[in-house]
């Protein structure tokens, strides 16, 4: 029986990365990764600053992967997760990788096929969380109620609407912006 | 004869260190555990809740523990490797002995026992007992640490133990004692939560406690704000509001001008100071000179910036401060903790929800270790064992005649200076790996190659136990049950998991067995680990570390209990002082006065640049478990000297650059790696790694008068580039350097 839970959603806010890369360490331990992560924490400059960014799938709501997939290899479930891309269909074409706005998929070169975050199908699917955001030990990820985020952080609010030029992108997971933000413009150049 | 017994690349060859990494087709029997064991993880102080799955006497895998009240499931990467210390093939299976020209062959435990014993005595009755010393250390349970206390004084009679909390957070413990009488940290992390001031000084909380930064980043959701003192800017400093960007060993000239502000803006709890405090004027007389324009000469922080400080610390109506090893390990190590108790204590923020003060344990039991007695100068229950009433106290409950108690030894670096001179002739250690984590370290080489007989015991062939004439193998943290007292003061239980494989035993186990043959045995009758702990809660009773109410099944039905506890009906005290009542002889907190005094070494024509050292998150002190992990040595390979581009521009140093650097003590090569992240006047270079890669061969055995903790954090050293490029890192062999 799935158990996925509908109340809790992910956050994300890369400002309180730490860079201690628990999360990529934790989602490698998964059996369908193969101990690759599919979480990916990197120095924005290390010359500059200590600062790290975090990225995991942001599970599009209209996911340009899968639209962009020619073996129809890439869907998304009920959950709104938008899952890897199904083994026996995938010509690792490379499609999704080039088309993701967010730089999620890879192809991984061994096995060549697609795979990305599925936002811990596994455990979320048992009514648990997803192994990197229960691990997090700054918030940088966090797993939960949207009632649970705003009392814990009162001066951020979640924001799942980014802009690349005039192209909006909805996703499911949320990145934490200061309170009052209603959208994260990546892009304005149109 | 304690030379190494053959080449040290033939002996990593036979028992590494060499990476263990999880199988990319998984570990069979994860999906279906046969337990799953709810503990803690093996590292540092913050002693996270971990849940390890167990199949066939076998770890094979790990679950966030998110019901444990401290980290909820939050995990550093080293706790998330940690089960891969498991079947590990560096593990030592049976006892081990040296064979000169050869290495170590297998031995029995009755032959490997027997010649132990013989040679404690040998080297006793011809130099005296205090001429065998024990060295110990505080990744062990509580249970251990007590077991090891009394099996020094009373089965090996020797005055000279000592333990590896020496170097960690000695100089806070002194502190803590001369100004509260107690040694604990004042409050509980849920404090944090609505301080409107943060002060971290010289703690590297991101990568050294990482699941503490979620409780500091509580107090910013909540419109808190915080300040680093730090020479670097590390992932915590980033984010503060107030970065001081230090001088490394002026630490306590940043403290008295800030004190100095705050008795100059009148931003002083006067009630507080003149109902529960002495010696304000002391405090106050000592930093009358200390104004804006000498601390910015002394520190390197702008005057502007400690002005700030004050300012934010001075009027806040809560606030908590935390430091670590940054401020403590100093040979003015308890001045600087002092100093910063002196700000908590005038502004009176203490003893109040969300108004705290806490030193940041390392070790794992780094708080419960430095309590029950294997620490030269101590007893049970964090007593003095120079106090006739203490002694007569201990000597009851272990029955034996209080003349036979040994008195206080010599403090670790002293004991190996010992070893040196020839005084110590003999040596057992357990938990320590002084050759790597201890500084100046070519004395310490030197000192073990003059020893006459020296066993350790460890699960895995740790740098120092090379030295050994016999290697007994002991238990891992998972193999063993026992209860560790956490950073906040929280004791909480280790669980055992697995048997020790082969023919390893428990630690307990070995010490009972060698206390028995040293004829000892009628004062080491325990069935198990819980009946140690009985025995402790007696020894601590009374004694201000007072564990007396805490039973095992307390601590499973509270997922831990704080001490003080002294009854069982008691719930334990989450926060110190609520009660005004200090544990000092006048019951009051005590204000000291602190002058600057500089470090030990100074920079000169010579040693320009200062050196200082510390810990990158994916390493573990001196890394006998993690340089063993495969991930986490592919995360940070090798160690680096970290320098400003300005400094390495004047010295003409390109990043990757190998740089020899120098000081009186030694030289070695470490490639640059350029970052603006650091003050032009120093560099840094992380410490975990042995052999040519040991930052410790450059360190200083400047030690603090009061708490003896060496002064890793300071030292003068020079640079010199060697003109070529380090090979890329994911070819360096640091982890096993020789």
């Amino acid at each position: 029986m799935n158990a996925f839970r509908t109340d809790q959603e992910f956050f994300m806010d890369p400002q309180r990365c730490i860079g201690c890369h628990a999360c990529e360490m934790a989602c490698a331990e998964c059996e369908t990764n193969g101990q690759l992560p599919m979480i990916h924490v990197d120095y924005v400059d290390r010359y500059y600053t200590p600062q790290t960014s975090v990225q995991i799938c942001m599970h599009c709501e209209d996911p340009v992967c899968a639209k962009v997939c020619p073996a129809v290899a890439i869907e998304k479930d009920e959950y709104g997760i938008v899952h890897s891309a199904k083994t026996d269909r995938c010509i690792a074409c490379s499609n999704c990788v080039n088309a993701c706005p967010f730089g999620v998929p890879k192809k991984i070169q061994p096995m060549d096929l697609m795979m990305k975050c599925n936002m811990c199908y596994d455990r979320t699917s048992a009514g648990k969380k997803p192994m990197c955001a229960t691990v997090c030990p700054s918030g940088a990820l966090f797993y939960g109620t949207r009632e649970e985020m705003a009392r814990q952080r009162p001066n951020s609010t979640p924001v799942n609407s980014f802009k690349f030029g005039k192209q909006t992108v909805k996703t499911r997971v949320n990145i934490m912006m200061p309170k009052g933000a209603t959208e994260l413009v990546v892009d304005d150049s149109e | 004869m304690a030379t190494l017994p053959a080449s040290p690349e033939s002996i990593i060859a036979q028992f590494g260190p060499s990476l263990n990494f999880p199988k990319p087709e998984g570990i069979p029997g994860r999906d279906e555990p046969d337990a799953v064991v709810k503990t803690h993880c093996c590292f540092c102080g913050m002693q996270c809740g971990i849940k390890l799955l167990v199949k066939d006497n076998h770890i094979v895998g790990f679950e966030p523990w998110e019901e444990f009240p401290f980290n909820e499931g939050r995990l550093c990467p080293k706790g998330v490797q940690r089960y891969l210390q498991n079947d590990h093939p560096d593990r030592l299976l049976s006892p081990i002995v040296r064979v000169q020209g050869k290495g170590f062959e297998k031995t029995g435990w009755d032959p490997a026992m027997e010649r132990i014993v013989s040679e404690i005595q040998r080297i006793q009755s011809a130099h005296g007992k205090d001429a065998f010393a024990m060295l110990s250390g505080v990744s062990l349970t509580n249970e251990k640490s007590y077991l090891v206390g009394k099996f020094a004084r009373i089965a090996l009679k020797t005055k000279n133990l000592d333990y590896n909390g020496r170097l960690c957070m000695v100089s806070a413990g002194a502190g803590n004692k001369k100004a509260f009488g107690l040694d604990r940290a004042s409050n509980n992390y849920s404090d944090l939560a609505h301080a409107e001031i943060v002060m971290i000084c010289g703690t590297n909380v991101s990568e050294t406690f990482p699941t503490l930064t979620h409780w500091i980043w509580q107090a910013r959701d909540n419109g808190g704000q915080l300040i680093v003192v730090d020479p670097r800017l590390t992932p915590i400093a980033r984010t503060a509001d107030l970065h001081l960007p230090i001088r490394p060993g002026r630490d306590s000239a940043l403290y008295g001008a800030i004190l100095h502000q705050l008795i100059k803006h009148d931003w002083l709890d006067h009630d507080f100071i003149a109902n529960h405090t002495t010696d304000f004027d002391k405090a106050c007389e000592a930093v009358a000179s200390y104004d804006l324009d000498w601390a910015e000469r002394i520190t390197g922080v702008a005057a502007e910036k400690i002005m700030r400080a004050a300012e934010m610390w001075g009027p806040a109506r809560t606030s908590f401060l935390l430091h670590a090893r940054g401020i403590e390990h100093h040979s003015k190590g308890v001045d600087n903790v002092l100093a910063c108790i002196n700000l908590v204590l005038a502004t009176g923020r203490i003893g109040k929800p969300y108004c705290g003060y806490a030193t940041i344990t390392g070790q794992g039991n780094g708080q419960g270790g430095r309590e029950h007695g294997h620490k030269c100068d101590q007893l049970p229950g964090n007593r003095d064992i120079e106090n006739p009433e203490h002694r007569r106290y201990i000597s009851q409950v272990w029955g034996i005649e209080e003349k036979d108690l040994p008195g206080k030894g010599l403090t670790a670096y002293e004991l190996m200076e010992a070893i040196h001179r020839g005084e110590i002739k003999g040596l057992i250690s357990i938990c320590f790996n002084p050759l790597v984590s201890l500084p100046n370290n070519t004395m310490i080489r030197e000192a073990l190659e003059k020893l006459e007989f020296y066993v350790a015991i460890d699960f895995f062939l740790n740098e120092t136990a090379r030295h050994a004439d016999i290697v007994l193998p002991g238990s891992l943290h998972e193999e063993e049950d026992g209860t560790a007292t956490t950073a906040e003061g929280r004791v909480v239980r280790i669980r055992k998991a697995i048997d020790p494989p082969g023919d390893a035993r428990t630690d307990t186990s070995i010490l009972l067995e060698l206390a028995d043959r040293l004829g000892a045995g009628e004062h080491f009758r325990y069935e198990t680990s819980e009946d140690i702990f009985n025995e402790l809660r007696v020894a601590s009773q009374g004694g201000t570390a007072d564990y007396f109410g805490i039973t095992y099944q307390k601590i499973e039905d509270n997922m831990g209990v704080f001490w003080p506890c002294p009854s069982e009906d008691h719930p334990g005290t989450p926060r110190l002082w609520e009660d005004r009542k200090f544990k000092t002889p006048d019951g009051r907190a005590h204000f000291h006065g602190i002058a600057y005094r500089d470090p030990g070494e100074v920079t000169d024509a010579d040693y320009p640049v200062i050196l200082t050292t510390g810990r990158v998150v994916s390493q573990y002190l001196s890394g006998t478990q993690t340089r063993r992990i495969g991930k986490l040595v592919q995360q940070y390979p090798e160690p680096l000297l970290e320098i400003h581009p300005k400094l390495a521009a004047s010295l003409g140093i390109r990043d990757r650059e190998s740089v020899r650097v120098s000081t009186r003590r030694g030289s070695a090569e470490f490639p640059a790696q350029l970052v603006e992240t650091i003050r032009e006047d120093t560099v840094f270079i992380p410490y975990h790694w042995p052999g040519k890669k040991s930052a410790n061969q450059l360190t200083s055995g400047h030690l603090d008068p009061v708490s003896k903790i060496p002064e890793f954090k300071v030292c003068a050293c020079k640079l010199e580039p060697t003109g070529h490029l380090a090979p890329p890192p994911e070819e360096s062999k640091a982890w096993a350097s020789v």
